[in-house]
């Protein structure tokens, strides 16, 4: 049996046993994420507080080690992997809501708050927090911040960095910082704007004061069903273009209804090509305009069937359908490998016609249920591991739907982050000088190298092949087949 | 980067047919989806006790990557098996079945310390399977209670010091309700025409001892909706705590006895298996699953689940009446977690309460999420039943009720010994109820009211 090393017995001493995790079986359920990527921690530290995060990153830094923060791990581009081994800050045991301010409509939190958690307190104050990543049920409000998660409501409501007014950040050097301030806007640098989004590459957020919205008086929830996609995308441009902004307006193609509708019967026809789910709330009387204009628009794309859901329970179960499609496609294949694209809205009949060819062309099944108002895809490669050469065709070929994306003037992610998964596309967007402008910005917050390393910049940038090294001395270790 | 690579069978590592079983391991796609509805996830806060926490640790044994450690088998013993995470997964894992059979190879393997093993055999296999051992036991329960010998040992706290795990077995023991409820008593009771149907009933190990009057309430409720209800004088305990505590020889022995018990001629079935414990009710549709192997019993097995119904679940599918007489009330309901997340009844029992007049039902925060009960795991497990009990017991009394309704015997126990512990302003009615007696009792008010 493995014995203790002297780090772990150095965070022992710092945060206690009961928050030190570092036997070999135990850790094996922490090498994974939402994503088929894998890394592997050598020790799991749980902090109960702010004191104890600033504690384990002096030991940390001490032993010279990678730290790696994590909150419910449901990230979708390998951003919680502790890729270099070291220790995963484990953020989940912080997760009260300190403080909920309903007049000035803030709510103090700490990092491992889970969003619908936050959503359902701020319910009960007549407010909502906006920002909906359809894992809101288990991801927390750190993570959020951590990738800039979006959701289907982000369309309206903008993004979780549209939603952080503050943050208390421990830094590479053990340092408590506030930053950012409870009005609105701030003299200065935007500072709070660069660490949501970072990653965890410039620090460790303790806490977040976050902004509540009022919640909308009425909504009206629309299903609306196409025989082709580019009949369904051409009607979401429409939307767009008419200068209404839906609170969310979704796209679910085909292979997606296949997964969904048997386990969630959502109500989805399954031999529709596509169905979009478009939602407009605000006051009753504005709900009813715009609800009437969207349906008008959408009528005149020849849908086979327009309709609207009537109570909170039917709204709720269409949701489900979109909310659990990525779990859902477990029925149609053992393995997915979920894209994270933006395309310009005007260019998404186009691409989508790309992403369909492409995966023909390597044979993958590809379900896509994305935010189409945002022009954010999320093409999802449907594959089984178990067979042979199945997972690098996967690979290659969200290679090249991501430079479809990247061709068509869009980008590489718009919700999940870079993480690792999509680092080595950065040099696509930006060049050089861009991301060594970005690395000097890193440099501002201390020390940083350890923080998440091989998270978002390219192989070769301060990283190397050691994540790759790493997997292989694991593979060594455990035999080739060895990763569950 | 690195990229998974499938798993290898390890094939020595499991002993059984029992097996969990390697393509339903691979529906897990990890999302995370689950941690945040497991109360021990939310409870212990490590992921190694998570649904897919421990879906790792199966499939790392199952690859040989790990070995099976005491650590590990705490892990999987840590499970409530509250199925929570069924429902809120999106990729429909059976983790409950998962864990059975996880738990049942672990009874192969002896994982467990002999206390452990000399405990479960001497109760679970020596008291339980025999209606009439249970009922000396009754007895001797109750006369503990009624000479005052309980209260001795509740005020003096001696047991609490000596033998901690007794003390939890006393505090959360039922108080055993004379007369016990005889399965002879069902014929009694007759619809008065039409009849609707015929319904047999399962009385259980602990109920007839526990909550007889739960089970007199059920048969009045059915008669009085045209149903002619039975309950089979061979029948013996379901076997539910036997196959989640892994014995599933012990729980195929008593579902082979039952199946008999119920449709012993295959052209003469009743209309309705009925239940009115979730936790029995849940593993009796299981019983097509436990003797899938069983050439014998296979197919009767499957018609036997397929005619198992909630009482709940049965009193919506047939239109009950609605009762008339006024219960001014207002009740919390707890779904129990093998009702809601095993069964999917979640409507039908509101539905039921809802139909009280002058009855209010104030929802709690989280209502299907698990009070700790989980079979044996509140005396197995104490301290985190305990700790879930704590939780489920602010929720509970943040609403405004004066009663907790629940839907399994477990809950109800674990929830009056919350009531003891938390009420402390004793605003709630002691004892918690289950919504078929209060049907039944509002039904016989408006009797009273119509015929003075």
């Amino acid at each position: 049996m493995k014995t203790s090393t002297p780090m772990v017995q150095a965070l022992i001493d710092a945060i206690g046993e009961q928050a030190v995790v570092w036997h070999d079986d135990d850790l094996l359920v922490y090498e994974y994420d939402g994503t088929i990527d894998r890394g592997n921690p050598d020790v799991i530290a749980l902090p109960a507080n702010t004191d104890d995060v600033v504690n384990l990153i002096k030991v940390a830094n001490k032993y010279d080690a990678p730290v790696t923060p994590r909150g419910a791990g449901t990230g979708l581009s390998g951003g919680a992997l502790a890729v270099k081994g070291g220790v995963i800050i484990g953020m989940n045991r912080m997760r009260n809501i300190l403080n909920v301010d309903a007049e000035n409509k803030t709510a103090l939190v700490q990092p491992g708050v889970v969003n619908l958690d936050l959503g359902a307190e701020a319910e009960r104050h007549g407010l909502a927090y906006a920002p909906d990543p359809s894992s809101q049920r288990a991801c927390t409000i750190g993570g959020n911040v951590a990738e800039n998660a979006g959701g289907p409501h982000t369309l309206a409501w903008g993004t979780t960095t549209n939603h952080v007014l503050a943050l208390e950040l421990v830094t590479a050097d053990g340092e408590v910082q506030w930053i950012g301030h409870e009005t609105r806007d701030e003299p200065g640098y935007d500072l709070v704007g660069c660490v949501v989004g970072s990653e965890g590459t410039v620090g460790i957020v303790t806490q977040v004061l976050v902004r509540l919205v009022p919640r909308p008086t009425a909504v009206r929830t629309m299903l609306a069903v196409y025989d082709s996609v580019r009949q369904a995308s051409n009607a979401v441009s429409a939307v767009v273009a008419s200068g209404i902004v839906p609170a969310a307006l979704e796209m679910i193609d085909k292979m997606t209804i296949a997964a969904v509708e048997p386990v969630l019967n959502t109500g989805f026809p399954l031999d529709a090509e596509a169905v979009l789910l478009v939602e407009v709330d605000g006051p009753e009387s504005q709900v009813e305009a715009e609800g009437a204009r969207v349906e008008g628009i959408l009528n005149r794309f020849e849908p086979r069937e327009v309709r609207s859901a009537t109570d909170p329970e039917e709204r709720e179960h269409l949701w489900a359908g979109r909310k659990g499609a990525i779990g859902a496609l477990g029925q149609i294949m053992p393995n997915y490998y979920l894209l994270d694209g933006v395309v310009p809205r005007t260019k998404l009949p186009d691409v989508l016609d790309g992403v369909y060819e492409i995966a023909e062309r390597y044979r993958l099944p590809v379900a896509n249920m994305f935010h189409a108002g945002d022009g954010n895809l999320h093409p999802c490669l449907l594959f089984d591991e178990l067979e042979p050469g199945a997972t690098e065709r996967v690979l290659d070929a969200g290679g090249e739907i991501m430079r479809l994306c990247v061709e068509a003037g869009g980008a590489i992610t718009g919700e999940h982050g870079v993480g690792l998964e999509k680092r080595d596309y950065l040099p696509w967007i930006f060049t050089e000088a861009d991301m060594d402008t970005m690395k000097s910005l890193r440099a501002a917050f201390g020390p940083t190298e350890n923080f998440n390393p091989c998270k978002i910049f390219p192989k070769g940038h301060g990283c190397g092949e050691a994540g790759h090294q790493h997997a292989q001395h694991q593979i060594a270790k455990f035999g080739p087949k060895a990763f569950v | 980067m690195s990229i998974a690579s499938p798993p290898p069978s390890n094939e020595t590592i499991w002993l059984t047919q029992d097996r969990p079983d390697a393509a339903e391991l691979g529906l897990c796609v990890h999302c995370g989806f689950c941690l945040n509805a497991c109360p021990t996830y939310h409870d212990l806060g490590v992921e190694t006790d998570s649904p897919r926490g421990r879906i790792a640790l199966m499939r790392g044994l199952d690859s040989g990557r790990i070995e099976w450690s005491p650590r590990v088998q705490q892990h999987f013993d840590q499970c409530l098996q509250c199925r929570a995470c069924e429902t809120a997964c999106p990729s429909k894992v059976p983790y409950g079945r998962l864990m059975e059979a996880t738990r049942a190879e672990a009874f192969a393997h002896d994982k467990w310390p002999r206390r452990q093993r000399i405990i479960w055999r001497l109760i679970m296999r020596g008291l339980f399977p025999y209606p009439r051992r249970m009922r000396l036991a009754g007895y001797g329960l109750m006369i503990y209670q009624r000479t005052g010998m309980q209260a001795i040992v509740r005020r003096t706290g001696l047991l609490r010091r000596f033998a901690p795990k007794l003390a939890d077995i006393d505090e959360l023991s039922p108080v055993a309700d004379k007369p016990f409820y005889a399965n002879k008593e069902a014929e009694n009771i007759r619809p008065s025409h039409p009849v609707r149907g015929r319904a047999a009933l399962v009385t259980g190990c602990m109920m007839p001892l526990a909550y007889p009057e739960t089970h007199r309430a059920t048969v009045r409720v059915f008669t009085r909706n045209g149903v002619a209800v039975d309950a089979p004088d061979a029948q013996v305990c379901c076997g539910a705590l036997h196959a989640h505590g892994g014995d599933v020889e012990a729980a195929r022995a008593l579902a082979r006895r039952n199946i008999d018990a119920f449709t012993p001629e295959s052209d003469d079935l009743p209309d309705a298996i009925l239940i009115n414990a979730a936790g029995c009710g849940s593993h009796l549709k299981e019983y097509g699953h436990l003797l899938r192997n069983d050439p014998d019993y296979r197919e009767r097995a499957a018609v036997f689940a397929a005619r198992v119904r909630d009482v709940h679940e049965y009193l919506v599918e047939i239109g009950f009446q609605a009762p008339r007489g006024l219960i001014e009330r207002t009740v919390t309901y707890q779904d129990s977690c093998h009702l809601s997340h095993a069964q999917n009844v979640r409507k039908a029992p509101r539905e039921v309460l809802r139909s009280i007049p002058g009855l209010t039902l104030s929802e709690m925060r989280k209502p299907d999420k698990c009070c700790g009960s989980a079979g044996i795991y509140s005396v197995v497990q104490s301290e985190i039943s305990q700790r879930v009990l704590a939780e489920k017991m602010e929720d509970v009394l943040a609403t405004s009720a004066e009663q907790v309704c629940t839907a399994n015997p477990g809950c109800m126990l674990q929830l009056d010994a919350g009531i003891a512990r938390f009420d402390d302003e004793r605003r709630m009615m002691p004892r918690s109820t289950h919504a078929i007696e209060l049907l039944d009792e509002s039904y016989r008010l408006g009797d009273q009211v119509q015929d003075p």
